[in-house]
């Protein structure tokens, strides 16, 4: 095959096997609009992320991404076909899920340790070993000397590395991202990148990490999912063999990684315009 | 031989300079604030002072308008000699205590009320339009309704304190749990917070800064409950002692209790402030401290 030599490989999208991490199966999902119409947010869409993977999400604003991470976690139910976590179907809020927001989930009212010890005491831990297990999550990314600050002393940054202290402390098996580095500057999000590889690379968990810039999923991803504008459903599947371990400064740089982005981009470009012009006809 | 590099030089010369222009800020910052306190002293004494004046030469009829003197005598002799009610400080005890009991009891329930309410999208449906009717019924006309079902004792009262301070509170902590951030109940939900967690360590910690606002402006409502309640009938309190000076024609009285009232309800404003600052130590200072 041509495109085999290249490292971004186009895959055919399959019924997702049943030992997957996570398998959404041709779903289609519908909003109920407050006045009352029906709105279709995904339609038809299949997804697999297999057990250690690290899958990307990249579509235009309004596609329905954030919607598709919701039906992994169980806040939303398909309106037709189903989802699958770990092999079984998502009816509650599962215990192997951890979940990175876009926007600052934090609680402001807690000190940096109260945040991260969040998990753990929610799920029963006892008192001690939580805040040692918080303790020990805080120095990993980096902020030992923080414990005891509240959020809004924080920089940006600093309060993602909470917001991944405070996730990772769960050793999810499924880690779902949504944008969680679009606020960052260029700087703090190659170092965020840097630091999540890191994590992900010791917790072997499965990751979804939705994203609009193509770049970074195609430095973070073992697999990218263009998504088309809105209803949105899978349009393609690339398989990224560039090797681990990455480093996210230099990565982009690569050649490879050169060719791959500018692949997918050419398939993204025509789903980014549909989706900008939908949206200035429907004021969004 | 010792060379002095020029770079250090001016360095030593740029944090002098700095630390003198910071010294002139702190001292203009100072200056400032002195001059708001004299001005606020400088109003209230010419203004007692004319008020005094006007009251000596008859321009304002002392009769009606009271006076400052007057005032002060009338306040000295409740606390030398005690009112015509027993002594003062158990009028403010009474009327205190009144207060306090349905301030508790109408905070708690309005903020009980508000999160379950605000928790549950059909209860709120059901019952915002009889919350919206009871809100529009005149409360203090409950005042005679609680006097003759609970009789002249303090019950009436705090009755009357509680229902004006339910409605402010409820409305409140209603609209604080709604505020509350979805993407942060949603973050609780993952990391394993049970429904009630949420509750307890999301929705009323955020909920906190709408209450605690309502909890300022009730206490002032739980007063005038009380003070009413004793007006319309009551063996004791201040609003008994008003109501005396009132039916004696006695407007120094009126006055004097009025300024007990007051200074009663800025002492309990600044401790409620204190509570406020002490629960929601969490949030970035203001940017305006001085000058309150
Ligand atoms: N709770 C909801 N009710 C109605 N429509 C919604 C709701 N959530 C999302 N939508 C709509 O579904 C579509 C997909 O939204 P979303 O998944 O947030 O997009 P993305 O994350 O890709 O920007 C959008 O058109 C959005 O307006
Ligand atoms: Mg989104």
């Amino acid at each position: 095959m041509q495109l085999q030599t290249m490292a971004a490989q186009k895959l055919s999208p399959a019924a997702p096997p049943a030992d997957a991490a996570i398998a959404i199966d041709d779903v289609t999902l519908r909003f109920v609009t407050p006045d009352g119409h029906m709105m279709t947010a995904i339609r038809d869409f299949t997804m697999t992320v297999a057990r250690g993977e690290f899958a990307c999400v990249v579509g235009p604003t309004g596609c329905g991404k954030s919607t598709t991470l919701n039906l992994v976690t169980g806040l939303l139910r398909p309106t037709t076909g189903n989802v699958r976590v770990m092999g079984n179907p998502v009816t509650d809020i599962s215990r192997d899920i951890g979940f990175v927001f876009q926007a600052d989930a934090l609680f402001p009212w807690r000190s940096v340790i109260d945040n991260v010890a969040a998990g753990p005491l929610y799920r029963g831990t006892p008192k001690a070993e939580a805040y040692d297990k918080a303790r020990d999550w805080i120095a990993r990314v980096g902020l030992a000397r923080f414990e005891k600050h509240y959020p809004h002393q924080l920089s940006g940054g600093m309060r993602k590395r909470v917001a991944l202290a405070q996730t990772f402390i769960n050793q999810p098996k499924i880690l779902l991202m949504d944008e969680p580095f679009s606020a960052l500057d260029m700087q703090t999000r190659t170092a965020m990148q840097d630091e999540l590889l890191g994590l992900w690379s010791e917790q072997k968990s499965s990751v979804v990490f939705v994203t609009h810039d193509l770049e970074e999923a195609v430095a973070l991803a073992d697999k990218v999912y263009v998504l088309t504008a809105g209803p949105g459903t899978v349009k393609s599947v690339y398989r990224i063999d560039l090797p681990r371990p990455r480093v996210m400064a230099d990565i982009r740089y690569d050649p490879k990684f050169v060719e791959i982005a500018k692949v997918i981009w050419n398939d993204l470009r025509e789903e980014v315009q549909l989706g900008q012009s939908r949206g200035l006809q429907t004021g969004h | 031989m010792t060379a002095i590099s020029p770079a250090a030089d001016r360095a030593a010369t740029r944090e002098t300079s700095i630390a003198i222009a910071e010294a002139r800020a702190r001292a203009r910052l100072r200056r400032r604030h002195a001059l708001v306190i004299g001005l606020r002293f400088a109003i209230l004494i010419v203004f007692l002072g004319l008020w005094e004046l006007g009251a000596d030469y008859n321009i304002i009829d002392p009769f009606f308008f009271a006076s400052p003197s007057g005032i002060w005598e009338q306040i000295w002799s409740w606390i030398t000699e005690g009112t015509s009610q027993g002594p003062l400080w158990l009028q403010i005890y009474v009327t205190l205590e009144e207060t306090f009991l349905g301030f508790v009891i109408g905070a708690l329930g309005g903020i009980a009320a508000g999160i379950i309410l605000g928790r549950n999208r059909l209860l709120a449906d059901v019952f915002s339009i009889y919350i919206k009717i009871a809100n529009s019924v005149p409360r203090v006309v409950l005042g005679s309704v609680f006097i003759i079902a609970l009789g002249l004792g303090m019950a009436s009262k705090v009755a009357l304190a509680v229902v004006m301070v339910f409605f402010v509170v409820f409305a409140n902590a209603f609209q604080g749990v709604r505020e509350a951030d979805r993407a942060m109940i949603a973050n609780a939900q993952i990391l394993g917070a049970s429904p009630f967690q949420i509750t307890r360590t999301v929705i009323i910690p955020s909920a906190m800064s709408w209450i605690l606002a309502s909890l300022h402006v009730s206490f002032g409502f739980a007063l005038v409950g009380a003070v009413v309640g004793e007006f319309l009938g009551a063996k004791q309190g201040m609003g008994l002692l008003i109501s005396t000076a009132q039916g004696a024609f006695n407007a120094n009285g009126v006055f004097a209790a009025m300024i007990i009232l007051a200074v009663m309800a800025l002492v309990v404003e600044f401790i409620i402030t204190r509570f406020e600052n002490y629960v929601v130590k969490w949030r970035p200072a203001p940017f305006n401290e001085q000058g309150a």
